[in-house]
């Protein structure tokens, strides 16, 4: 590791959490909006289609806000996505060099469709006035289908970064040969590409369908309110079955590909066939406290039988262990819980819509469907946090170490503070001009001004 | 022409994109800045929104790109320079958030205080933005960069050329913005706008022609090797890009209005590539060269696929969004 030699290690241990921080809160933020840019585009087509098939008044304003809404998430998404373009380098500079003429190419491809979709997205959503139904409708087409592309060529580079293949080192570490369709369709991909996708389609549908029940709570039953809800959560109900399905058959890649990754997420402890699933509880090196275990599931989940034989993390060496293994397994449980809680409002929805074409009546309902979309959210970010401290300490797993790829810039920390600060706000002032927004709509006035400060009086019309 | 060269030149097209559509988007942001009181600048405001709105993020993307083109074909390279200039690269980051999201808001926030607020981080933001990517262009051009990375995060561009060339930048989108902004004003049958951005066009064109000509200056006292070739294999650009200037600056003066768009950005053109000639065949000059630099094949050929498709796809659409732009199809 001649990176790592040359620096004083306390040092580099300090920049290296600074920047694995950093990295964390950055991606965290933009992945909501990310999520947003991916998924939206379809809801608010399906009610836009709606709106035009049915000439639905309601369904059309519904699309018309929707994307009004987006403007604004897309213009922050789009500006959180470039710092962390930039943070790949500002952050992680050795790891670029090394390995960005593999890693790189997936990125290539996601510039296509990030451009593609930007291009789309702006006509879409300035094209309401003047474009005529469907002629506006088709613009917006393209906008679902760069999502899932843009989706696909970010989380294979992750996905790369799990399973790196495509590429041959010479003796100094340097990559002399590469493979693009081999970095591009990683063992990982299969897995992590509609693990993401789905999750996205979750959030976005169950994050605006809680904005719809927390009004309908408030007593705004009308029918916009309904079609607002119903849309989206529709959507998101017909993802989480097929998600739970992709999560699975994911813990069970990651079992064969990055066994101490699983072993983390399992606290899994020494290596052998009947395994105790542990639900929760605190992971130490003499086992799981506090936990509820369920002997043999483990095994029983990874290979369909009680004898299969899972690594522990006994068998994996102390410096190649992931680190903070009770978040990991904690994360890890969090989502998969969120994920069944999700699945059964979505049956709860759906038995009842069957029965009688209509939305529970009981008011828990609807307040289960505020929280759904917080929870969706929290789901995502432990999900992440499974994949990334799960790969800890590789960056590129098993060829390069995030501690030899962090930078040696001074100043991390003060940067994060920075950060911290500037996405407070930026935060703070998205929900609060998503919330005016909402709320002139409500009063019926103008949607926005016409110009951004000019004279009271015009701003005041 | 290698395939290194090729991805090279791939990059070079991404950065004129970007300082000619990007580069105009922040200079329109300066005049925002400096449009006077909210009466007095009532008007230039609400065509710089109205031109921008629909278009500034597709714009804003030609950055990613080359980020993308120069991290995947010359990854050392990208290391190299974001490992040296991470407090040029940084502010320009926190720039773009401003800038972006400042915009995005501006329109869309209720109170006047709050908008204005917005609206000077949009606008400031415009002016750091660009200043600070002149100065990584201009530290790298004065070989400031060393091929291992990790230079000296602060002379490497708190220097002569870069600060200069930073300086460079902010003028030159402004130029862009101003002559851009004269013909969406002509378009519009506004003539008081079209004179506005016209005076405002010609100031900045001469701010312009004198730092380019200052740069020439400081790159023959700061980078040799660059100042040798420009005034050699480069010169041919250098003429056109004065003639353009020129061109320019009569059309403005006889009230022109055919042409001047073009001239402009032909100006601004020939200077990014008199640069790219001038540092040929290195991408940081003297150290490392493009064939050096540059990934393994199949990850260029997969730049070069990459690129042809843009080319087949993304540059059609986004005709599309500046025809219906331009035709006023699009709006709020």
């Amino acid at each position: 590791m001649p990176g790592l030699d040359a620096l004083p290690l306390a040092a580099s241990e300090s920049n290296l959490l600074a920047a694995r921080e950093l990295m964390a809160f950055t991606l965290a933020f933009h992945i909501v909006l990310a999520c947003l840019g991916v998924a939206l585009p379809a809801i608010i087509l399906t009610a836009n289609w709606l709106g035009l098939k049915r000439d639905d008044a309601d369904a059309m304003l519904l699309a018309r806000r929707w994307s009004k809404a987006m403007g604004v998430t897309f213009a922050v998404g789009a500006v959180t996505g470039t710092v962390l373009s930039f943070e790949f380098g500002l952050l992680w500079p050795n790891f670029m060099s090394r390995f960005g003429d593999a890693f790189g190419i997936a990125f290539a491809v996601e510039g296509l469709f990030f451009f593609t979709e930007a291009i789309f997205l702006a006509i879409y959503i300035y094209g309401w006035k003047r474009l005529s139904g469907w002629a506006h409708f088709w613009s917006g087409v393209p906008m679902v289908v760069t999502g899932i592309g843009g989706a696909f060529s970010v989380v294979t580079a992750n996905s790369w970064m799990n399973a790196p293949r495509g590429f041959t080192l010479d003796a100094a570490g340097k990559v002399v040969e590469t493979e693009p369709f081999k970095v591009l369709f990683n063992p990982a991909w299969g897995y992590e590409v509609p693990h993401m996708i789905l999750a996205a389609y979750m959030v976005v549908g169950f994050l605006v369908a809680s904005i719809y029940a927390v009004g309908m709570l408030g007593g705004r039953r009308d029918r916009l309110h309904r079609l607002g809800l119903l849309i989206p959560l529709t959507v998101a109900c017909v993802a989480t079955p097929i998600q739970l399905f992709v999560g699975d058959t994911a813990a069970r890649e990651v079992a064969d590909h990055q066994p101490a990754k699983f072993a983390g997420m399992e606290c899994i402890q020494k290596t052998g066939g009947h395994q105790t699933e542990y639900v929760g509880g605190i992971c130490t090196s003499n086992g799981v406290k506090a936990a509820i275990p369920i002997p043999d599931l483990d095994s029983f989940l990874v290979g369909f039988s009680a004898d299969t034989k899972v690594t522990g993390l006994g068998d994996i060496p102390a410096d190649e262990r992931p680190p903070a293994n009770t978040l990991l397994h904690l994360s890890f449980d969090a989502m998969v819980g969120i994920g069944t809680a999700l699945l059964a409002l979505g049956a709860w929805f759906a038995f009842v819509w069957w029965r009688r074409r209509d939305i529970p009546r009981t008011p828990w309902f609807l307040r289960a469907v505020a929280v759904s979309g917080a929870a969706a959210i929290l789901a995502l970010w432990f999900g992440w946090i499974v994949t990334e401290v799960g790969r800890q300490p590789w960056i590129v797993q098993g060829y390069m170490r995030t501690s030899e790829a962090v930078t040696e810039a001074k100043g991390i920390w003060f940067a994060f503070a920075g950060v911290l600060i500037l996405y407070a706000a930026l935060g703070t002032i998205a929900v609060l001009v998503l919330r005016s927004m909402s709320r002139r709509w409500r009063e019926q006035e103008s949607d926005e001004a016409e110009v951004p400060y000019g004279p009271p009086e015009a701003a005041a019309k | 022409m290698s395939r290194a060269d090729l991805a090279a030149a791939i990059l070079w097209i991404g950065a004129t994109l970007y300082a000619l559509f990007g580069g105009a988007d922040f200079g329109a942001g300066l005049w925002d800045l400096i449009a006077g009181d909210a009466k007095k600048g009532e008007r230039p405001r609400a065509l710089i929104q109205r031109s921008l709105t629909p278009v500034w993020e597709a714009n804003h993307v030609w950055l990613i790109f080359i980020l993308v083109v120069l991290w995947t074909a010359f990854s050392e390279a990208f290391g190299a320079i974001m490992s040296t200039l991470y407090v040029p690269i940084a502010l320009a980051g926190v720039g773009i958030v401003l800038r972006g999201a400042g915009f995005a808001f501006r329109k869309s926030i209720e109170s006047l205080e709050a908008r204005r607020a917005m609206g000077a981080a949009f606008a400031l933001s415009s002016v750091l933005t660009p200043f600070f990517m002149g100065t990584v262009v201009g530290a790298i051009a004065a070989g400031n960069v060393p091929p291992g990375g990790n230079g000296d995060a602060f002379s490497s561009w708190l220097a002569p050329l870069p600060l200069l060339t930073g300086a460079l930048f902010v003028a030159s989108g402004a130029y862009l913005a101003a002559v851009f902004l004269v013909a969406d004003a002509h378009r519009a049958g506004d003539r008081e706008m079209e004179g506005y951005f016209a005076s405002r066009a010609l100031a900045a064109g001469l701010v312009t022609g004198v730092l380019a000509l200052a740069g020439i200056f400081a790159l023959h006292a700061d980078a040799r090797y660059v100042y040798e070739r420009l005034i050699v294999e480069g010169l041919p650009l250098v003429i056109v890009s004065i003639l353009c200037g020129f061109g320019v600056l009569a059309l403005l003066l006889g009230r022109g209005r055919r042409g001047l768009r073009p001239l402009a950005a032909g100006a601004v053109i020939a200077v990014i590539w008199g640069w790219g000639v001038a540092q040929f065949p290195y991408l940081l000059p003297t150290s490392l060269k493009i064939g050096q630099a540059a990934a393994p094949g199949p990850t260029l050929d997969a730049v070069l696929i990459v690129f042809v498709i843009a080319a087949i796809v993304v540059l059609p659409a986004l005709g599309l969004l500046y025809w219906l732009s331009q035709r006023e199809l699009l709006g709020e």
